[in-house]
């Protein structure tokens, strides 16, 4: 295992090439330290001049092989603005200063602290998931708002509110703000927090990657959002071409932005699986890694597996768009199914992407709050596995009725319901845990609790999607709509915040109110349920989806749906006011262990120091011994010198000598 | 089902009293609890819902969805039964009373039951597998569109009829008369139909939904779904395949009606359109839209025009 087992000694200015040596260099004012106002700067020089570049190549002789519009200036704007966007945020200035030798500044930045920090690019795993965690919140309340506008529009049979064109491009923006940014929720802020932290390393492997990963969020968001100015995307979050090549130049932003979250998340998942491999520290065996981590490393291997097909199928939408290739027309030789393909060979395992995260953190509360070891352990790491590589196998599914493959359904129908056999173990699990547990009904359990109910909807509606000859009456309808809000918001969102509520105190050191909490909690499920249950219904009764006309004869069901879905976003509303009242206004400290859990992330002070252990810890036996009397404490954190040399030769029986000469460490 | 392979095993040895009071026999409670539930719910599902299921029982493969529903609806609810009755059970039983800081009893795990757990869930799942292959293969495809070669086919001379999809209408050519093409479709009762479905630029679904028929329309591609009208009385078609701006409003109703009353529409459309059936290219299972700004030309010449002007709208429909 590669670990850094000496303490570490603050860092030193490396100076590669032996830079002159200097004093202490006199700070620069705040504006001339790269941070969020100099990428932005950075980006709209870029885009200036990635459009006047894209101008002077392809005035005049370039169009789009379907549409009228030029679109290379848009696209090279994009690119350019990225790429200022990173130089503004001083991505590129380490890189350049040790080609030129000279010394390298980022761990200035690393140790700075106060709120500046969270604006700059930061190698400090903590600072990431900060960053994340503000974002992810941005980001989910945009997709969001963008679906109290679909709701509304639902209120009656015809058009009102929006008008065709309006509405078409709320429902694009909602879908691709949700399936594209909400991948990372739950591996951004917390994933990246809580890793090294439950594996006991002081640092991710790869800081720079990382806060790569997160820092082009942003731009996929605005860039994302920028489609609106165009006159948005007609073609929902899946850009089905030809139509996504017919229209206009509003699909720029969906295929670049798509594309750059796609590298993003490639980036982050990098990252984990390497810190989960070689950081973790000694007597951290694989059979006690928490199984939050292995849902983020089963997460990691889907995003750098997957997400390269999004990127290549993206950036071979975009050179149809832009220079007149043909690989998704089919009259000119190329294939619609190939971007259909392309597209849902990454969205299946997207859709686990989504859950997996979910699965680790209610498994990793349930323990907690039943005061019992996690039931099946083996399985449940097994069955995360077992979902991860099924996942690859299911893709044409989607395309049961689009007339590819017709003799490989019952092999793709077969696929798509073995997948539910791992998936059951999370409930098979879950159930094993409540026999003769302890409940303890507490925010981050109910929200956990929720998660099941939801999941278990959400799970069965999709066996009956599975089965081809209902599918065909259920697919494009409501009812996969309603199936698969039941799996990412349901579980999705549940999880994450069950995973707040839990992990917070850890964060920020800081409670969030519990009273409010539980309201929150109780409105979200009750109109939560009260808003997608009815929807199997209404796609049962023949409502396809992303349509602003449906038979009058469903307009009460949508009506309530549509009032439940206002309460539900008032639900959301509550979450951010108790966010911000508790994080901002009242900051109610929290620096012990309020759950009492056997973590290795909670042995530490909350929030972490820096460099989260003082010495790398020796891990004594698994996070989840609850009631196992004579069980040793999860782990030794001031391990004596010979344990550590020990364990870094191999002796297996390392972390059980250390077990003896530990007793000061508190479970 | 799932509910007898929980940890709700009543030889569970834990079963032992641990407070001097015999500990109830909790596995066999829920056993009890779920076996009643779901035998008042699975009739309740299968004989007052099942006869109203959707997509109703219009045509073959509309009714063999519904059966599936119904089979599918019937062997879910048991599981779903299962895990909710030990959910609110355990909430019930064991939640941590008021001042309890004990731990519960350290259970790791237990063998037997997963070992049993994967069983049963492996039948269930390879059961329901063999069931969809045998409702999909059995009537011909299930209304499923099955590309241009279908290996499950109804036998006989089916009626084929033509679905051209295109921005934002379906119109529909019938070979077997002539080639004549309309915007109304008319299907006769109790005789195989063959749905050839097409697409003039971006991709569409044919979403018959009380045929139980959905295809997509790809351009290029000749998608083909097979289904026997049952009943005669109108349908609903809708695209089911998000083609654009007016996506929401690309939908109309067909009629399924005796042979004899759709022998003679077939009849009097043929002659009626004969003019513009000239005009059309030739039946094909594809068409080449590059043609169609011709084929309107044409037709404005020869004075026939559609609603908008046009048989086919213009080649560049204007975008959002």
């Amino acid at each position: 295992m590669a670990i850094d087992i000496q303490p570490e000694k603050p860092q030193e200015d490396q100076r590669p090439g032996g830079g002159e040596p200097s004093g202490p260099r006199p700070a620069d004012p705040w504006w001339k330290k790269p941070a969020v106002h100099t990428a932005l700067a950075g980006a709209v020089v870029g885009y200036l001049i990635g459009h006047w570049l894209g101008d002077y190549l392809s005035s005049g002789y370039l169009q789009n092989a379907l549409s009228d519009s030029n679109d290379v200036p848009i696209v090279l704007g994009y690119a350019f603005a990225v790429i200022g966007w990173l130089a503004g945020l001083g991505v590129f200035n380490d890189l350049g200063r040790q080609m030129l030798g000279l010394p390298v500044r980022s761990h200035e930045r690393e140790a700075s602290s106060g709120l500046a920090r969270y604006f700059r690019y930061s190698l400090d795993h903590k600072v990431v998931g900060i960053q994340y965690l503000v974002g992810m919140i941005v980001y989910f309340l945009t997709g969001g708002l963008f679906a109290m506008a679909i709701r509304t529009e639902l209120l009656s049979p015809s058009y009102h509110v929006l008008n065709a064109s309006a509405y078409v491009e709320v429902v694009g923006e909602h879908g691709t703000m949700m399936m594209m940014m909400m991948t990372s929720v739950i591996v951004g802020p917390l994933g990246n927090y809580l890793v090294p932290l439950m594996i006991g390393s002081k640092r991710v492997a790869f800081p720079r990657i990382e806060a790569l990963s997160f820092w082009i969020t942003p731009c996929a968001y605005l860039i994302l959002l920028s489609g609106l100015l165009f006159g948005g995307f007609p073609f929902g979050w899946t850009g089905y071409a030809p139509l996504s090549i017919q229209a206009t130049e509003g699909a720029d932003s969906y295929a670049v932005a798509f594309g750059l979250m796609g590298i993003s998340v490639i980036l982050a998942g990098f990252n984990l699986i390497v810190t989960i491999i070689c950081h973790r520290a000694p007597g951290m065996r694989w059979s006690r890694l928490p199984v939050f981590v292995w849902s983020m490393l089963a997460t990691s291997f889907l995003f750098v597996l997957a997400a390269p097909v999004l990127v290549g199928g993206m950036y071979m939408l975009i050179t149809d768009r832009t220079f007149q290739t043909a690989f998704f027309v089919n009259t000119l030789g190329g294939s619609s199914y190939l971007y259909q393909n392309l597209f849902w060979f990454f969205g299946h395992p997207e859709v686990y992407i989504l859950a997996l995260p979910g699965f680790g953190i209610v498994s990793e509360i349930l323990p907690v709050f039943c005061r019992k070891p996690l039931f099946g352990y083996r399985t449940l790491a097994a069955g995360m596995i077992g979902v991860t590589l099924l996942s690859f196998f299911v893709w044409q599914h989607h395309l049961f009725d689009s007339g590819i493959n017709p003799d490989m359904r019952p092999l793709f129908m077969l696929t798509t319901e073995l997948i539910s056999i791992p998936t059951g173990f999370i409930f098979l699990v879950a159930m094993g845990t409540f026999w003769k547990a302890k409940i303890r009904f507490s925010v981050p359990m109910l929200f956990a609790l929720g998660f099941y109910f939801n999941f278990l909807i959400g799970g069965i509606s999709g066996v009956f999607l599975s089965d081809v000859p209902a599918d065909t009456t259920e697919h494009g309808s409501f009812f996969v709509m309603a199936h698969f809000h039941y799996t990412i918001m349901g579980g999705l969102i549940f999880a994450f915040m069950g995973g707040l509520y839990y992990w917070l105190p850890k964060m920020m050191g800081i409670k969030l109110n519990q009273t409010l909490g539980k309201i929150q909690f109780w409105t979200m499920f009750v109109f939560f349920n009260s808003t997608f249950l009815p929807l199997f219904a209404a796609g049962m009764l023949g409502q396809p989806r992303r349509v602003f006309e449906y038979a009058r004869n469903l307009e009460t069901l949508n009506d309530w749906v549509s009032i439940s879905a206002f309460l539900l976003g008032g639900s959301i509303l509550l979450f951010l006011i108790n966010f911000i009242w508790s994080t901002v206004i009242v900051r109610e400290p929290e620096t012990g262990n309020p759950w009492r859990s056997r973590g290795l992330e909670w042995q530490v002070p909350s929030p972490p120091p820096p460099g989260n252990f003082e010495t790398v810890p020796v891990i004594l036996s698994g996070p989840y011994e609850y009631g196992v009397k004579g069980a040793p404490p999860v782990a030794d954190l001031n391990p004596p010198p010979g344990v550590l040399a020990s364990a870094i030769t191999g002796t297996g029986a390392a972390a059980d000598t250390a077990a003896t000469s530990s007793s000061e460490v508190g479970v | 089902m799932a509910a007898a392979a929980d940890p709700a095993d009543p030889a569970d040895p834990a079963d032992a009293a641990q407070d001097g009071r015999p500990e109830p026999r909790h596995g066999w409670r829920i056993f009890i609890i779920w076996l009643v539930a779901a035998a008042i719910a699975d009739p309740l599902l299968w004989f007052v819902l099942g006869p109203h299921m959707p997509p109703g029982d219009m045509s073959t493969s509309a009714s063999s969805q519904q059966f599936d529903m119904n089979v599918m609806t019937v062997m879910a609810a048991p599981v779903m039964l299962g895990v909710l009755v030990y959910g609110v059970y355990a909430m019930i039983v064991w939640r941590a009373r008021e001042g309890d800081e004990e731990d519960g009893p350290p259970i790791h795990g237990n063998a037997r039951i997963q070992v049993s757990w994967l069983a049963v869930t492996s039948a269930l799942v390879l059961g329901l597998f063999v069931f969809g292959f045998y409702e999909l293969a059995a009537p011909a495809g299930a209304g499923a569109g099955e590309g241009p070669s279908p290996i499950w086919t109804p036998g006989g001379q089916p009626l084929q009829v033509q679905v051209i999809a295109q921005q934002w209408e379906f119109t529909y050519r019938f070979p077997q008369f002539g080639g004549f093409e309309t915007p109304q479709i008319e299907l006769p009762v109790g005789q195989n139909v063959e749905f050839h479905v097409t697409s003039l630029d971006v991709i569409h679904s044919f979403w018959a939904y009380q045929l139980g028929v959905k295809a997509d329309a790809n351009p290029d591609v000749d998608n083909v779904a097979f289904t026997k009208p049952k009943q005669t009385g109108p349908f609903t078609v809708r695209c089911a395949e998000l083609c654009g701006l007016w996506h929401g409003a690309m939908f109309d109703y067909g009629k399924v009606v005796s042979v004899a009353a759709f022998q003679t529409w077939a009849h009097s459309m043929r002659t009626h359109l004969a003019a513009v059936t000239r005009m059309l290219p030739a039946y094909a299972l594809t068409y080449d839209p590059t043609l169609v700004p011709t084929i309107n030309k044409a037709l404005a010449k020869g004075g026939i025009t559609g609603a908008n002007g046009y048989y086919y709208p213009p080649n560049d429909p204007e975008q959002p």
